[in-house]
């Protein structure tokens, strides 16, 4: 595969908040239906990294990217709608984030904002997607009550269903196990083996052996910069080419 | 274990006991601070309305001033009241949400932004005799509205807009900034995310702010007396639209203070039934705001 085939390039990126620079530079691919891990301490620039992918890096003042970012081999930064580019990109939250609205409308919100408002299609994406998400059997009884009330591993699914929602291609999960019991997040894992299937995802994990079970690749990002990206058995085999990848994913870091 | 070490693991030492004392002693200057408020409540309150006893009755309120003021109930007054607070409302609560919102909503942080919030900030401190100046020169003169009920309204308007807007501001923080940055990420716009999240999320906040404004403008004196409120205006008993706009108005708080100082010989309860009027009317208000808040509150979502 060359690098025009990936789905996502990274060129050179750099980004500061202010004076204060976060990601130093970095370049990586990521190939069309793989999951990425991507691994790594507190402050290295991983969340930042998702921000600058979707633009919502946009919505906090004072930041400068610079560098490319090219999805489908278009720039992020020149494209037509960056509305468009969202609904192209699933993002999921550390923490839950129910919108105060009913479980329905939760999902249903995304495809009414890009113009969607017919009953029998709304109906039909929402089944879906919280299916997709494995939500479904718990709440297809309750579509009308209000999407906060659910606990926070049923309202983590219903983040990931409303992610889903607008048919993304590419799937970017920021930590999304913190908030939510081991048995959830294996149930959420599973589906995540299901989506590969039709799209890349990006998936940010503090939990290493998370991206161990599911990545494809793995990339070990520390200090705004990569460390080493390579497929998931070399980084978490016998000899990753970095001493720092090796000192971290066996928990000796520092 | 034996009783007595028992006993000695969970006694209380002497730097507990201080501890507790203090703890009991702020516990009582606080709330007795917190009940101190309620005593000049009560005291007015009360003064008020026992002055005004012999007053006080639905004539009153219906009836039009008599005999050079001295006599009758104060209709005028209170339609004029009314006025003034709606018409103003009706412009600043609009234009006050809607800056509001551009200036949580939408506003980056450059200069142009700096001078509205400044703009704001020192509005909002301007004393209420300043603003009747700004009115006479900007709407009696300038605008040529004359000494009128527009003049005097749009006066409290600019009075009351800065701290609409600060409220208003304030309750569009209160809403979680993860509910906006999860709807942008599913490719919605600004304007749709304000319209579906942020709104139904604020609006009791909102609405109590402007309703709390009422209050503010029906007590002041100084702006609508300098810009189109007047001692006396004849009127029907009873008559609910009693002025064109264009037209100069009575308005409680002034008709308090030309009876209260300028008028010699006035029936000694009709100053203080009129402000209990005045105190009602606020009173009412508020508890509406209140009302409306609790109600809202409870259908809040999270």
């Amino acid at each position: 595969m060359t690098a025009a085939e990936n789905h996502i390039e990274v060129r050179d990126l750099r980004l500061s908040y202010g004076l204060k620079e976060v990601i130093h530079g970095i370049s990586f691919g990521i190939r069309r239906h793989e999951i990425l891990g991507v691994i790594g301490p507190a402050q290295s620039g991983k969340t930042s990294l998702l921000r600058c992918i979707n633009r919502t890096i946009d919505f906090t003042p004072d930041t400068h990217v610079s560098g490319t970012i090219e999805v489908d081999g278009e720039d992020v930064r020149k494209v037509r709608s960056v509305y468009a580019l969202r609904r192209k990109i699933g993002m999921v939250a550390p923490l839950p984030v129910g919108l105060p609205l009913s479980i329905y409308d939760n999902v249903a919100f995304a495809p009414r904002s890009a113009g969607l408002h017919r009953r029998a299609d709304l109906d039909a994406i929402v089944e879906q997607c919280l299916r997709q998400a494995a939500l479904w059997d718990e709440v297809k009884d309750r579509l009308e009550s209000l999407g906060t009330k659910l606990s926070g591993g049923q309202q983590q699914r219903l983040t990931i269903a409303r992610a889903l929602s607008h048919q993304p291609e590419i799937l970017c999960l920021d930590e999304f196990s913190i908030a939510i019991d081991p048995v959830t997040t294996m149930r959420i894992e599973d589906v995540l083996k299901e989506l590969r299937k039709h799209m890349t995802i990006i998936l940010v994990t503090n939990l290493t052996q998370q991206a161990r079970r599911l990545a494809d690749r793995t990339m070990f990002m520390w200090k705004g910069e990569i460390v080493e990206l390579d497929t998931t058995e070399v980084i978490f085999g016998e000899n990753p080419k970095d001493q720092r990848t090796r000192d971290y994913v066996e928990g000796i870091f520092g | 274990m034996s009783p007595a070490t028992a006993q000695s693991r969970f006694a209380e030492t002497p730097a507990v006991r201080r501890k507790l004392r203090q703890e009991a002693i702020a516990k009582w200057i606080f709330c007795g601070m917190a009940a101190a408020m309620v005593v000049p409540l009560v005291l007015i309150v009360g003064y008020l309305v026992v002055r005004a006893a012999p007053s006080l009755n639905l004539e009153f309120l219906l009836e039009v001033p008599k005999r050079g003021m001295t006599e009758g109930g104060i209709w005028p007054a209170f339609v004029g009241t009314l006025y003034l607070v709606f018409l103003s409302l009706a412009v600043s609560a609009p234009i006050g949400i809607l800056a509001a919102v551009y200036l949580n909503e939408y506003a980056g942080d450059n200069w142009f932004n700096r001078v509205i919030n400044l703009a704001v900030i020192n509005l909002a401190g301007v004393p209420s005799i300043v603003h009747a100046l700004f009115g006479l020169g900007a709407f009696v003169y300038a605008a040529r509205f004359g000494y009128s009920i527009i003049s005097a309204s749009l006066t409290l308007a600019i009075m009351t807009l800065p701290v609409i807007i600060a409220s208003t501001r304030e309750s569009l923080a209160s809403v979680p900034r993860t509910f906006r940055e999860a709807c942008w990420n599913v490719g919605a716009t600004r304007w749709q995310t304000i319209r579906s999240v942020v709104l139904p999320n604020s609006i009791s906040g909102i609405l109590t702010g402007v309703i709390l404004q009422v209050s503010r403008a029906a007590g002041e004196t100084a702006p609508v007396m300098f810009t189109g409120v007047v001692f006396f205006k004849a009127v029907e008993r009873g008559d609910l639209f009693p002025y064109y706009l264009d037209e100069q108005c009575m308005a409680l708080s002034m008709h308090l203070y030309t009876i209260s100082t300028q008028v010699p010989g006035v029936k000694e309860s009709i100053p203080f039934a009129t402000a209990v009027v005045l105190l009602g009317l606020v009173v009412i208000v508020n508890a509406t705001a209140i009302s409306l808040r609790v109600y809202l509150r409870s259908r809040k979502k999270w």
